[in-house]
């Protein structure tokens, strides 16, 4: 009898009840153990494991759920959120949840000495935001102007204790940092005070430990995959996929587009060194629209990615299924209609070289980081497609700090090749890229106001969807600053690589996605058998 | 060390000339251009009309060895010299010198053998004008190989005058008057040939080994050249072990490794005229 009922709750418990060790790997070390101060995909990878947020981004239905907040409310003005906290949540370590930790996490967030990179996305209008408790489990945030989608930004703020002797340590996500050997690798173990049940009842996670090797090299987190020494591998590089798909066919998922980005862009800074007559090439949209439909994105697809991504046609892919303009066509690969675009802006064909209006040459370099192999031969592909309407473009790799330098000091570079990688779900959390006045506006950063009509344009509408106050009129917006971005192609968008992931089949549970963290975002409900 | 074989030697003396031969002419034997991309038959494998198949941009492996060995085999024959021709100054300097010369030449040498040069080549590569040609930019580097790859063979050039200078044939010529150029040039300088020679076919293979590693950072030659360094890059990407002919560029820097090894003359001795 006993045993017949051991057997009936086997298999009750399967396959959810499994528990056991996960094991993946970090590229890297993470820089910070401190949630806040996260900047880097290692970190960023602890803070999703070990943190709890208020609110989380659901990877699959893209949708908000609620987490430590059992419910939020926005305020009519768009200028404050309102959160109602659950209640009785106790930290790792066995300390009271309470409005107040919101309250400390956030000045603690803010704090000019911690550098915390989401003070940014806080921060409205040069205006930190302030804080209220308003009751037991209540706590107000108060930003300095009216900001639409606000609620996406506490997916990344994991919530500190005030009261805890073990600082950011204290846990309340499923899991809590058990060791650490620096360069060798990170145990999570899973938090006993984890609030959350399954529909059965039982306390997620059901992972009992997560072991996290730190291990730089791809080829060697294959071959431990293979060996059965990891679980979960994410971002592979399309030759990866393939031969491991040919080895091991049941353990390889393509999520489809994932959200980076590929593109390339001209310096229009008028600051920069680069000579006039080229700065008056870059500055051409008909340059720019020539250039574009001179490369065959279908090849960079096929050749580079082995068929795993897609021609882009913005600033979010595919994968962004509410921000994403479904009405934008792809850039047709034309070289005879990029021919005709750049004689219509006085370039003419002598020979086999392009020639402009003054008989220069058109020649010009794109700058690239080394060592990475699709950009590397996306630019190659690139100098075949120009080359055959007579440009001629010379590829510089260069290591990532003397790129940045490069990009963001000297602007001494006639154009890039570059991308964005886990590009954010809001359009807010672009605006740093986007507005003229952005840091990161790549093509022209900083200015002081929009040094063109459609810039000025697109900033305006930027703004106005910030501030709008319904999804929908949010999204009539951005999508015409999509469309903005393809009529005047300040980026040349050239690629959506897919999201390649492997999962082991001993990993229960896992339903793979496009957005970061792809093949673990539900960790609490992976198992191991 | 025991002599090579005078037939070794002449075996293999022949066969680098052939390679030699075969990559100065490159331009006749390669059946494409090395920078052209055939799309639609990327990473194909040996066929006729791809004799070692094509990489991952469709390009044909066989036009981009021959290429790239012209490049490697003679871009680093002349950063050899280049490097022979300063450690001969400054090692011959110094032994002849004596003194605080031959203290400066000596630390100078240590030095050069010592600092990480990786750092010089990221900088350059930094600072070069963006529209280098990558003709230029793989001169550039093969010239700074030779600048700096001076310090060994300073050092063995110094101790062979040291020993040399004090020789009863050199003594004798000094007692008889002669000038210190004559006894540089008419008798010190013949009894260094074989060292010299050693120490040119020593550095070589390290020069062409050297632009490799380079290759492997994305340092060295600019696409759409070839080099056996950004040849061998490829690899990176870890073939299969059954694509055997991926491993072509390895095969031919082995095989010019030892016929250098082999043809490199070994005596070192130094006996009078």
């Amino acid at each position: 009898m006993i045993s017949r009922l051991w057997i009936a709750a086997a298999l009750l418990c399967s396959p959810v009840c499994g528990g056991g060790e996960l094991r993946f790997v970090l590229h890297h070390e993470p820089k910070t153990l401190n949630p806040l101060a996260a900047a880097e995909d290692a970190a960023e990878t602890i803070r999703y494991l070990t943190g709890g947020v208020l609110i989380r981004l659901n990877r699959l239905t893209q949708e908000l759920e609620p987490e430590l907040a059992q419910s939020w409310k926005v305020s009519g003005d768009n200028k404050a959120i309102t959160f109602q906290l659950r209640a009785g949540l106790v930290f790792s370590d066995g300390t009271q949840f309470t409005p107040v930790d919101v309250a400390f996490t956030v000045s603690q967030m803010l704090d000019p000495a911690l550098h915390s990179p989401v003070a940014d996305t806080f921060t409205v209008a040069g205006v930190a935001p302030k804080v209220s408790v308003d009751g037991p489990q209540t706590v107000t945030l108060t930003f300095g102007a009216p900001v639409a989608g606000k609620e996406r930004l506490f997916d990344q703020l994991a919530i500190l204790s005030a009261r805890s002797p073990l600082k950011e340590r204290a846990s309340l996500g499923p899991f809590v940092l058990d060791s650490y050997k620096p360069g060798v690798e990170l145990l999570l173990k899973r938090n006993p005070h984890y609030w959350k049940r399954d529909v059965a009842g039982k306390q997620l996670p059901y992972l009992d430990t997560i072991r996290i090797p730190i291990q730089a090299n791809r080829e060697i987190e294959l071959n431990r995959f293979r060996a059965g020494e990891l679980d979960l591998m994410n971002n592979i590089d399309p030759e990866s996929y393939d031969r491991l798909a040919k080895a091991m066919p049941g353990v390889v998922h393509d999520s489809g587009p994932s959200t980076d980005v590929e593109f390339l862009w001209f310096n229009l800074a008028p600051s920069s060194p680069v000579p006039q007559y080229k700065k008056d090439w870059f500055q051409s949209a008909a340059f720019r629209h020539g250039i574009s439909a001179a490369i065959n994105r279908e090849d960079l697809c096929r050749v580079v990615y082995r068929g795993h991504a897609r021609p882009a046609l913005g600033p979010f892919s595919l994968a962004n299924k509410f921000w994403f303009n479904a009405k934008l066509t792809s850039q047709t690969f034309d070289p005879a209609r990029g021919l005709k675009l750049l004689e219509s802006a006085g370039f003419q064909k002598k020979g086999d070289v392009l020639v402009d209006r003054a008989g220069h040459p058109v020649e010009f370099s794109v700058i690239t980081n080394t060592g990475n192999k699709a950009r590397e031969r996306m630019a190659a592909l690139i100098q075949q497609d120009l080359q055959a309407i007579g440009i001629k473009l010379n590829i510089v790799t260069l290591d990532v700090p003397s790129l940045l330098e490069r990009l963001t000091k000297s602007s001494d570079y006639e154009a890039c090749l570059f991308g964005l990688t886990n590009v954010a779900a809001d359009p807010n959390e672009l605006m740093n890229v986007l507005l003229s006045s952005g840091r990161q506006h790549a093509w022209n950063p900083s200015q002081k106001t929009p040094a063109t009509a459609w810039e000025a344009e697109m900033d305006s509408l930027l703004r106005a969807q910030a501030s709008a106050g319904s999804r929908a009129k949010r999204k009539e917006l951005f999508d015409r600053v999509q469309e903005l971005m393809r009529r005047e192609e300040p980026y040349l968008f050239l690629v959506n690589r897919n999201s390649l992931s492997a999962i082991s089949p001993k990993v229960q549970g896992a339903r793979p996605a496009a957005f970061y963290p792809q093949t673990f975002w539900n960790i609490e409900r992976l198992s191991v058998k | 060390m025991r002599e090579t074989p005078i037939l070794i030697r002449h075996v293999a003396l022949a066969l680098l000339g052939l390679i030699f031969l075969a990559a100065l002419n490159a331009d006749w034997l390669a059946p494409a251009p090395y920078e052209q991309q055939f799309r639609a038959e990327t990473n194909s494998r040996p066929s006729a009309k791809f004799l070692l198949g094509t990489d991952h941009l469709g390009r044909d492996r066989l036009s981009r060895l021959l290429y790239g060995t012209r490049v490697s085999l003679l871009l680093a024959p002349a950063a050899s010299a280049l490097s022979l021709g300063i450690a001969l100054l400054a090692g011959g300097s110094a032994a002849l010198a004596g003194g605080w010369w031959d203290r400066v030449m000596t630390a100078a040498s240590n030095l050069f053998l010592s600092l990480p040069w990786l750092f010089l080549f990221l900088t350059v590569r930094s600072v070069l004008p963006l529209n280098t040609a990558p003709v230029t930019s793989i001169l550039i580097t093969f010239s700074l190989m030779g600048l700096l790859g001076w310090g060994a063979g300073a050092r063995v050039v110094r101790a062979s005058v040291l020993q040399i200078r004090n020789s009863p044939f050199a003594l004798y010529a000094r007692g008889f008057g002669c000038s210190p150029g004559r006894l540089w040039f008419r008798h010190l300088l013949p009894h260094l040939r074989t060292v010299l020679l050693a120490q040119f076919w020593i550095s070589v293979p390290a020069f062409i080994l050297g632009e490799a590693s380079l290759g492997l950072l994305g340092l060295g030659v600019a696409e759409p050249m070839p080099s056996w360094g950004n040849l061998l890059k490829e690899l990176q990407s870890a073939p299969a072990w059954n694509e055997y002919w991926v491993f072509a560029p390895v095969a031919l820097l082995s095989t010019v490794m030892i016929l250098f090894q082999l043809s490199r003359p070994v005596s070192q001795k130094v006996s009078p005229v």
